[in-house]
């Protein structure tokens, strides 16, 4: 096979690769943390507020989770103008993985609260702790320490699933591997590369992750989770 | 309006293959004339012979009459009416229009043919008779630019990869924000929702897009490159170079051209045009 890989052709772009790092790096940061209160927001309340709160959350999460991504961003993007409410591409994008992410999450985390016995949180209160420090304490982060490991693959899976913001025209990586390869036509070398970038993000988050589980959970150290 | 396709089917096309051959012998053996005088044989005949196309909207396409409509037909039509003949229209396709002409089968190639060198080498070109160019347009509410410079700070859409993305990320200035899309039908959407106020691409997509939505007609802004079409000719033909540009510069004249603009394009004829 006469195949000539030429890694060089894509030094010319850089400055476009970083530039879609960068938008990847921080839309990521930003989906996942504001994709994650949201997530707290809402399996609290399908769990606590009035039912009718309940069943418009849990029409949200079934919609996010019954539909695909690309649908969702380009409903946003293109279809909401039709109504009078224009959000800029990276907007849009910020918008549509957030509340992805918090679909998702949300039924993650709502399985965490529910494993854990109401006795527990009624001892809390009989020891004296606020009805939020009680929530917070026996409730939330041992429900986090649960579901961390799905949580983290989620939010791993909507950082890869970000690509498709490129689609909206938002400068992220993958948009700069297609800027790339329309110019070079190095189509395998550019993908490539962005793919061994995404590998690295990928494990980077992992890692992250873990290392704050750790600080998060720390009163599990020592024990067998 | 006569209407032949040339097309190879069943045992008719064998003969025609085989007249073919026979016609292409006939032709090595009698030498031609050194100047052919086409015009006096389009007049004696009483028939114009057009290529036209018919996959290419809004220049010719097949309609559901199934007879070629578009900007070209009429273009034949009118040259047809102005010489006092019957018309035989010839589709076409891009790749084997010089071919027709070359071998005699019809006297022009009204076909949004552009003009470049290795094409000048084998036929001949009249000026020009239609717009075709990239640009970056705007709506009703904008005012044409002066110079590339002033594209800094809009925001335009664009295709990816495209000619007119090529075009337009060398001659923006830095604080063009330029989104590209993956196809056409993207960037147009991204321009119809007003997601981008500008686009950049041909006149035939500007003339799509103003078809599909009159609200939101694109008006050109600032031209990227400009590729007029030409009606191509037969080398050594200065009567019928000479009749064609003269019924050219009149159709300019009388409206008919931007007429046909109005019809095909949805937009008048560029301010450039035939200068």
């Amino acid at each position: 096979m006469g195949i000539s890989l030429d890694f060089m052709a894509l030094s010319p772009y850089l400055g476009e690769l970083l530039r879609g790092l960068f938008t990847t790096v921080v839309l990521t940061m930003v989906t996942t943390l504001a994709g994650l209160m949201l997530a707290i927001v809402v399996a609290y309340l399908r769990l606590n507020a009035a039912a009718w709160v309940g069943m418009a959350l849990g029409g949200y999460v079934e919609l996010i989770r019954n539909t695909p991504f690309i649908v969702q961003l380009f409903f946003i993007f293109f279809g909401l103008p039709a109504l009078g409410i224009r959000i800029d591409a990276i907007t849009a994008a910020f918008l549509a993985m957030t509340l992805n992410l918090a679909a998702y999450s949300a039924e993650i985390l709502r399985a965490g609260i529910e494993s854990t016995a109401r006795g527990q949180l009624e001892a809390a209160r009989a020891l004296g702790m606020s009805s939020l420090q009680s929530y917070r304490h026996v409730v939330l982060i041992p429900a986090f320490s649960r579901i961390y490991p799905a949580l983290i693959s989620q939010c791993i899976i909507v950082m890869l699933g970000s690509a498709v913001v490129s689609q909206i025209s938002v400068y992220d990586l993958t948009y700069a591997a297609n800027f790339i390869q329309s110019r070079n036509f190095r189509s395998f070398e550019a993908y490539l590369l962005v793919t061994l970038i995404y590998l690295l993000l990928a494990i980077g988050m992992r890692q992250t992750f873990l290392l704050a589980g750790r600080r998060l959970f720390a009163y599990r150290q020592g024990e067998h989770a | 309006m006569q209407y032949v396709n040339r097309g190879l089917k069943g045992w008719k096309g064998a003969l025609g293959v085989g007249v073919m051959a026979l016609a292409m012998l006939a032709s090595v053996m009698v030498s031609e004339p050194a100047q052919a005088d086409t015009l006096a044989e389009i007049e004696q005949r009483g028939t114009l012979r057009v290529a036209v196309p018919q996959d290419f909207p809004p220049f010719g396409s097949v309609g559901t009459t199934m007879q070629p409509r578009g900007y070209d037909i009429d273009m034949a039509q009118y040259l047809a009416d102005e010489m006092g003949v019957e018309l035989e229209l010839v589709t076409v396709t891009s790749a084997n229009r010089i071919p027709y002409l070359q071998t005699r089968q019809v006297d022009l190639v009204i076909s949004s043919l552009g003009k470049n060198p290795e094409r000048e080498a084998a036929i001949d070109f009249s000026d020009a008779y239609a717009p075709f160019f990239l640009g970056v347009f705007g709506t009703s509410q904008d005012e044409p630019l002066e110079a590339a410079e002033e594209l800094d700070g809009k925001t335009i859409g664009v295709t990816r990869g495209a000619v007119e993305d090529m075009e337009l990320t060398e001659i923006a200035p830095q604080g063009t924000r330029i989104q590209r899309f993956e196809d056409n039908a993207t960037t147009i959407s991204a321009f119809l929702s007003g997601q981008v106020n500008y686009i950049a691409t041909g006149n035939l997509v500007a003339a799509e897009i103003a078809e599909r939505n009159s609200q939101r007609a694109p008006e050109l802004i600032y031209q990227l490159m400009d590729s007029p079409c030409h009606i191509g000719m037969n080398k050594g033909e200065p009567a019928l170079m000479e009749k064609v540009n003269e019924l050219i510069a009149q159709a300019l004249q009388d409206g008919t051209l931007e007429g046909m603009s109005q019809e095909w394009f949805h937009t008048g004829l560029p301010e450039n045009f035939g200068s």
